[in-house]
């Protein structure tokens, strides 16, 4: 019982994480149908701003003010490297889907090639407050500090999101384009802003995703390649919740990184197979492709 | 600039084979062409590097049939190509299989995978379709990772056993030839495989689901079967290249031979060649292994170790500059290399009318 | 300004399907003017051509601007309201919302709008994919009269609804062309017979009638073009 209380701490922290990676995903794809390669490099870099924030940034400020700085970082260095892809590389390929996915699959590959170039491909350490590794003591268990904090981050931005695609003009812009982007030109709304948005947006919430990811589940390492490993569940994520949907990404990423560390533990640390609960989140995939093609809350095509 | 004959592409075509077939035979010095110590046309290196060029564009060609021509972008080709290394060399290395019944086991668990996998991920379409494979690919690749009864090696890697092969193909640095050769054989095959699926009614059929899958269904024919046709020998050709790979290579390393940037990479050869065009393919794969090999020794130049960072660190990440290429090709020739080789050449669409007399044929 | 539109030598491909083939034609300022045709004739894609929702070659022009390489805002925003044919209301967004989105500049007349349809104000908070297909045609036409466009695009306002509920709509159409010019898709004959004054016959993706709405009532005619008998 302990321990499961453990793993579901863990597990909603990741299933934050996943939220944040895949619901920006998930509204870029809604939105514009494009897949978002890029959104991996999105978290990877993301991490690496909160790394410069927080390493060059004079130590007196005290760590605490710095990991908030490094979080702040994380999310603008993740929205601003969104927001230049989508004007530079995304904007001329409008009508070209296909071409889309592809130019962000080559600036992945750049952007990462250069990361390992410049940074070198060992790990970085970010520097954390102490409060962060310390664990804080309920039922019974030690849960690790750091998994309140993505846990924390994740209900604030899925609240702010909804507050956001419910109440402004934008949000509601964004909201009828996912249903139907060609209606909301013909009201003589230029969608390509939005697009720009959304972009912006999922690219914050990525680079959020990427900092968390590293002070809750690297032991606050920076590698260039991190990314790419959390895109995987994020595509996952995307499809079970239903492309398009926001609160389909917000269950769905719970519903996955819970099966994933219950499976990972209580199956494969039995018979040995450490990657049964990244196993499990795909064979969870199918199932759900199998009986509900468009995912759990996926629209109506 | 006319698109030359089908005479003239056979011409060059046939000329780069005959070339390729005698390159073992040739001593010459060809500084700069490759670096370091490949600049011996039959060293082993070079006909290593070679090697490993065709069996990544027979795997491409392959790719080609259902990406360009059926418009079916799969994200799982690693899938099928992990699928022949892997199986392959346990078959061999693990219960010391001959190499005849090693090769057809491999086949057919490639088939049978090709099948079931392709008519689930089918289900669904476009974007999805897309992601559906890329996760069926992912489980493989965690399964593989995992080192299921000790078959796999996981992370550590899984070499090879020769002492069951023919004495002709062990590791011994002379029969570097003759793999060089099985290679050149793989993509001959591989080519001739798609040059006829794609010549013939059912290729016409592909390029109509290209071009707009519900009209096929209006007309009464139903793109499913064909769209897993040219799935399965797809995945099948791919399966083909992983056995070329681990005959040539060696070992079989997951996140080599069985991540998601082996699929990016087969993509990006297809797309930089020019997709829909078959010899597009060949050339994009050619061209996109030959510069990973070449900027990745060039980076090691001493002569280049003394450059300003600025310049240095982004030139010597051989991932940065194909990145960057590859960026380059999408926004600026999307039709790839064949493009800017042949101008002006239309994609074969089909017309109403053709199509219906397709649909009378099939 | 005497044309609210001009089309010259308009060709659309669809998919390798050749839908308008050459379509030409005039919408004076003021009053109605209808297109017809069978089904799949390129009606619907003629106004969304004019919209810039579809690829085409040809001249179009609006207001007397030549808008054809234009992006679709920037043309609607020459003043143009439009009404598709399967409503395309959002359907996850509320009644208010919808309107909302339909918002453009400062001169809205919400007022004039729920006095046309009481309905919607008292169903502004209900998610608009609930609605029944009178109410989301109702809410689709609000929205193009929202902002008192002086061309509207209608397609198809009759398609699967009562009679009376047509009525009610041509009655609303009726009163929007007193100010604003109408280009009407329209299949229903006495729909167009009362709102029309002008008529663009299409087939097969080219203008084969050019007339007065009063053409219609040659039997023989309408027998010829429309493949239908004129009693309507």
């Amino acid at each position: 019982m302990n321990i499961f209380l453990v793993l579901t701490f863990s597990g909603v922290a990741l299933g934050a994480i996943y939220f944040l990676a895949a619901s920006g995903l998930s509204l870029i794809y809604g939105l514009m149908d494009v897949l978002n390669f890029a959104h991996g490099l999105f978290m990877t870099l993301g991490a690496y701003a909160g790394y410069e924030v927080a390493t060059r940034l004079p130590s007196s400020l005290g760590a605490p003010t710095l990991i908030v700085l490094a979080i702040i970082g994380a999310t603008l260095g993740g929205g601003l490297a969104a927001g230049i892809t989508e004007l530079v590389l995304i904007r001329p390929l409008y009508g070209k889907p296909i071409s889309q996915i592809l130019i962000t699959i080559g600036l992945d590959l750049a952007v990462v090639g250069l990361l390992m170039g410049g940074f070198g491909s060992t790990a970085l350490q970010i520097p954390v407050p102490l409060w962060l590794i310390e664990p804080t003591h309920i039922g019974g268990v030690f849960i690790p500090n750091a998994n309140f904090l993505a846990i924390g981050g994740g209900a604030v931005v899925l609240l702010g999101l909804e507050w956001f695609l419910s109440r402004t003009r934008y949000g509601i812009i964004i909201r009828a384009g996912v249903e139907n982007r060609e209606m909301v030109r013909a009201l003589g709304i230029d969608v390509g802003r939005a697009f720009t948005l959304v972009f912006v947006i999922g690219g914050a919430m990525a680079g959020l995703a990427g900092i968390l990811y590293t002070i809750v589940f690297t032991g606050d390492l920076v590698s260039p390649s991190q990314g790419d490993s959390l895109l995987i569940f994020a595509f996952i994520v995307v499809v079970i919740g239903g492309l398009g949907s926001i609160r389909g990404s917000a269950v769905a990423a719970l519903v996955v990184a819970l099966l994933q560390e219950y499976t990972s533990f209580y199956i494969g640390g039995h018979s040995g197979w450490a990657q049964i609960g990244d196993l499990s989140t795909v064979l969870l995939l199918a199932v759900v492709l199998e009986l509900r093609p468009r995912g759990l809350f996926g629209r109506v095509a | 600039m006319r698109w030359p004959s089908r005479r003239i592409g056979l011409l060059v075509g046939g000329a780069f084979l005959a070339l390729f077939i005698v390159v073992p035979f040739i001593g010459l010095h060809v500084p700069w062409v490759l670096p370091g110590t490949l600049d011996i046309v039959n060293s082993t290196g070079t006909l290593e590097v070679l090697a490993l060029c065709f069996m990544f564009a027979g795997v491409a060609v392959g790719y080609d049939m259902m990406f360009g021509y059926t418009g079916l972008m799969s994200l799982g080709p690693v899938l099928f190509f992990a699928t022949g290394t892997y199986v392959f060399d346990i078959a061999l290395t693990r219960w010391e299989w001959a190499l005849l019944p090693a090769l057809l086991l491999t086949l057919g668990v490639s088939l049978a995978l090709a099948v079931v996998l392709g008519a689930v991920a089918l289900r669904v379409h476009g974007i999805a379709f897309a992601m559906v494979t890329l996760a069926f690919a992912q489980a493989f690749y965690f399964l593989v990772e995992s080192n299921p009864h000790n078959l796999t090696a996981g992370d550590t890697g899984l070499s090879l056993s020769y002492t069951r092969l023919p004495s002709f193909l062990s590791g011994a640095v002379s029969n570097t030839r003759n793999l060089y050769w099985i290679a050149l054989a793989f993509l001959v095959i591989a080519y001739a495989v798609v040059w006829l699926v794609t010549e013939s009614v059912t290729g016409r059929v592909f390029v109509a689901i290209r071009e707009n899958e519900r009209r096929l269904d209006v007309l009464g024919v139903r793109p499913f079967r064909f769209k897993l046709v040219s799935f399965v020998v797809s995945s099948l050709i791919a399966t083909g290249g992983g056995v070329v790979y681990i005959l040539v290579i060696g070992t079989a390393v997951p996140s080599v031979v069985a991540s998601t940037t082996v699929t990016l990479s087969i993509l990006i050869m297809v797309v930089l060649g020019g997709a829909g065009t078959r010899w597009g393919a060949v050339v994009g794969a050619m061209v996109y292994v030959y510069l990973q090999q070449y900027l990745d020794k060039v980076g090691a130049e001493p002569s280049f170790t003394r450059l300003p960072a600025v310049l240095r660190v982004p030139l010597s990440e051989p991932q940065f500059l194909l990145g960057a290429i590859f960026v380059l090709f999408v926004l600026f020739a999307p039709g790839g290399i064949a493009s800017l080789v042949v101008r002006h050449r239309s994609r074969r669409a089909l017309g109403a009318p053709a199509l219906s007399s397709l649909i009378r044929k099939v | 300004m005497t044309n609210a539109i001009e089309i010259n030598d308009l060709h659309v491909t669809i998919a390798g399907s050749h839908i308008l083939q050459g379509v030409s034609l005039i919408v004076p300022s003021g009053g109605v003017t209808a297109i017809l045709g069978r089904n799949g004739v390129g009606k619907t894609t003629t106004l969304r051509a004019i919209l810039g929702l579809v690829a085409s070659s040809g001249q179009i022009k609006v207001f007397d601007h030549e808008v054809s390489s234009w992006p679709t805002h920037r043309i609607v925003r020459l003043g143009i309201g439009y009404v598709p044919e399967d409503r395309d209301v959002f359907s996850g967004l509320t009644v208010e919302e919808n309107l909302r989105l339909a918002e453009s500049g400062a001169e809205v007349q919400y007022d004039e709008v729920f006095s046309l349809f009481p309905e919607l104000k008292k169903r502004g908070r209900q998610r608009a994919g609930t609605l029944s297909g009178g109410q989301q045609q109702m809410l689709s036409i609000a929205r193009a009269l929202l902002n008192n466009r002086p061309l509207l695009l209608v397609d198809e306002p009759s398609k699967g609804l009562a009679p009376k509920i047509v009525g009610e709509f041509a009655g609303v159409l009726e009163r929007a062309a007193e100010h604003s010019t109408v280009l009407l898709v329209e299949q229903n004959l006495s729909v167009v017979k009362r709102l029309a004054q002008r008529i663009v016959v299409l087939d097969h993706g080219e203008v084969v009638h050019r007339g007065e709405a009063r053409d219609l009532d040659d039997p023989t005619l309408v027998r010829q073009l429309l493949g239908v008998t004129g009693a309507a």
